[in-house]
């Protein structure tokens, strides 16, 4: 933030969250129940008196949502409490969470459609053990959700709460253009849109064959447009930049979203380079965090935090930007990364796509089937070693390798490697790891976690 | 690289034979039995088929039992095992979140427990078993030593 921050939005006594969440809450029930139950009205046919009880059902169901909407919010405050962030909540069951903010992660801003019509954002402060499950402030007004942001992170690096967001520089800005043809040429976009394309063909010469065809592959069809939308919606815009704490998101269509990635908490990158985007030069990066996994009734919303880093780009920009997170990582397999030549029988359709290599810093591992899938895990981040055989890749004289992280979602595994080389890696990958280990700590000598 | 692996307990070997035996003995005594009533024929084909199939585990219990091993070297933990599909973890001490020390019906009757690491990684799966209470108890006091004296953050 460029303008001084108004010192009155932090102050110590409790205050409640904007008096218009309930309404952007009981909006989406509101949505949900209209999509349930206007088709169900709509269709059946029945007495009017059925028809009157279902319709008073849905309303007293309607009321009930906003009655737990408006309770809920009369129930919650909260406060700064010197180091700590303090949310009390629940009428039944009271709550009382403390979030110390010298643990927070990272603070993100996310305004849904409904949301950013009334001019409200939501703060989320993420936390090492839990996520983002406690520290959620939905929702405060959308001028005062920065400065809010600005005002915790400036605590939680321990300093006072009137310090500035440090600024940050721009590394990559998002091509719509781009982004639309790259969701494009998706299998899962591909595939139901031939469908619907051969539907209407086939409607035009033998309608019966088409019709029948169009009614059972419409399910399909709409769920491939509707994740194709979601995606074009939820990366729109994207804008990556660096910070001090780390990299900084800003995307978004309808619903606007701002994240920061800690550098530190970066367990891996992933290059995805699919079949269809190659001849274009086009990449995908994807980043994995070291985060609890967090329930699933949260739902795709949490999920979708931070896990792309550049949805569609040009393979160069996309590596540029994977080395200003890890510099100096070699993304190209160099020579003598790839695996022996009988490795071909244990994997047949992966083998053209193998490889494995490593330097001091870094292990890197490519693999996938149709696409190329290039892992990178930076070896200060290592959390164990394996090596594995079974029966035919002992007969083939092979074994694999894998590299776990604290992240969630891949490990850097070399697989089908000589026998020998895969046991030499694992002894020398046990020392690199522990030699990037003690420099880092010599780096930064406070803990991270 | 040649590690100098330590075994697990000779117990542990006793306990999986006492476990097979309890299956093994009656199963095929059963089958003995149904096959003399029958009488003879082809029936003898089913003392016979599970006789060899609990000798044919007894070797293979035998080597899964000869392929555990663990390794303190000076910053990791190193197991080994598996017959077939063998597995060999390296985990740095540094990177130990917490140690389980467990012992279930047969182990407790043999005075034996497993030790098993866990780190931040949920794929990392290095566990030792059939080792002697006290010296499990040992083991994990001595790894969570050398993992708070080393401990790193994520």
């Amino acid at each position: 933030m460029t303008s001084p921050a108004p010192p009155p939005l932090l102050a110590d006594h409790w205050q409640r969250l904007h008096p218009l969440s309930p309404l952007v809450r009981f909006g989406r029930l509101f949505v949900a129940v209209v999509v349930i139950a206007v088709p169900s009205l709509g269709t059946v046919q029945r007495g009017h008196r059925e028809q009157l009880f279902t319709l008073l059902l849905w309303a007293a169901l309607l009321i009930l949502g906003a009655a737990a909407g408006v309770i809920a919010w009369l129930v919650t405050r909260w406060r700064i409490d010197g180091a700590d962030l303090q949310i009390e909540t629940g009428l039944i069951r009271r709550q009382s969470i403390r979030i110390p903010l010298a643990r927070v992660q990272a603070v993100d801003v996310v305004a849904p459609l409904l949301a950013r019509l009334l001019g409200l954002a939501e703060v989320r402060v993420v936390s090492a053990g839990r996520g983002s499950e406690h520290g959620r402030l939905a929702y405060v007004t959308a001028a005062e959700a920065p400065v809010l942001r600005a005002q915790l992170l400036a605590l939680a690096h321990g300093l006072s709460r009137e310090t500035p967001q440090p600024p940050g520089i721009a590394l990559f800005h998002l091509d719509n253009a781009q982004l639309a043809y790259g969701l494009l040429l998706r299998a899962p976009t591909l595939a139901p849109l031939s469908l619907a394309i051969l539907a209407v063909v086939l409607t035009v010469i033998v309608p019966p064959a088409g019709i029948t065809l169009a009614s059972t592959t419409f399910t399909i069809v709409a769920a491939g447009v509707i994740s194709s939308a979601r995606a074009y919606n939820d990366d729109f815009d994207l804008l990556v930049s660096e910070a001090g704490d780390g990299l900084r998101l800003d995307r978004g269509l309808l619903q606007r979203r701002h994240e920061t990635i800690p550098y530190g908490r970066i367990q891996a990158l992933r290059l995805v380079e699919p079949l269809l985007w190659r001849p274009f030069g086009w990449a995908r990066l994807e980043v994995d965090i070291a985060r609890q996994g967090e329930p699933r009734r949260e739902g795709r919303e949490s999920q979708q935090i931070a896990r792309t880093l550049v949805p569609v780009a040009p393979r160069v920009v996309v590596v540029g930007l994977l080395q200003r997170v890890m510099p100096d990582a070699v993304v190209t397999p160099p020579r003598g990364s790839r695996p022996p030549r009988r490795a071909v029988t244990r994997a047949p359709f992966a083998y053209h796509l193998l490889a494995a290599w490593h330097d001091q810093r870094y292990i890197c591992a490519r693999s996938g089937r149709v696409r190329a899938e290039t892992v990178i895990v930076p070896l200060d981040k290592m959390q164990s070693i394996r090596l594995a055989t079974g029966p035919l890749l002992r007969a083939l004289r092979l074994a694999s390798v894998h590299v776990d992280t604290a992240g969630h979602r891949w490990q850097a595994s070399a697989l089908c490697r000589d026998a020998g080389e895969a046991d030499r890696l694992v002894w020398s990958l046990a020392g690199l790891a522990g030699h990037a280990r003690r420099r880092r700590s010599q780096l930064s000598p406070l803990p991270i976690a | 690289m040649s590690v100098a692996y330590e075994r697990v307990s000779p117990r542990f070997w006793i306990a999986r034979q006492t476990v097979l035996a309890a299956l093994g003995l009656p199963l095929t005594a059963a089958a003995a039995i149904t096959a003399a009533v029958l009488g003879g024929g082809g029936w003898v084909a089913l003392p016979t088929g599970c006789a060899v199939f609990f000798v044919w585990m007894w070797l293979v219990e035998r080597g899964r039992y000869r392929a555990w091993g663990y390794a303190e070297r000076d910053a990791d933990l190193i197991v080994r095992r598996g017959l077939l599909f063998r597995r060999i973890s390296v985990v740095p001490y540094g990177r130990m979140q917490f140690i389980d020390v467990s012992a279930g019906p047969v182990d407790r009757l043999f005075d034996l427990a497993a030790v098993q690491l866990h780190t931040a990684a949920a794929a990392s799966d290095a566990r030792i078993p059939g080792l002697r209470r006290t010296d499990a108890e040992q083991l994990r006091d001595r790894l969570t030593g050398l993992g708070e004296a080393r401990a790193t953050g994520l």
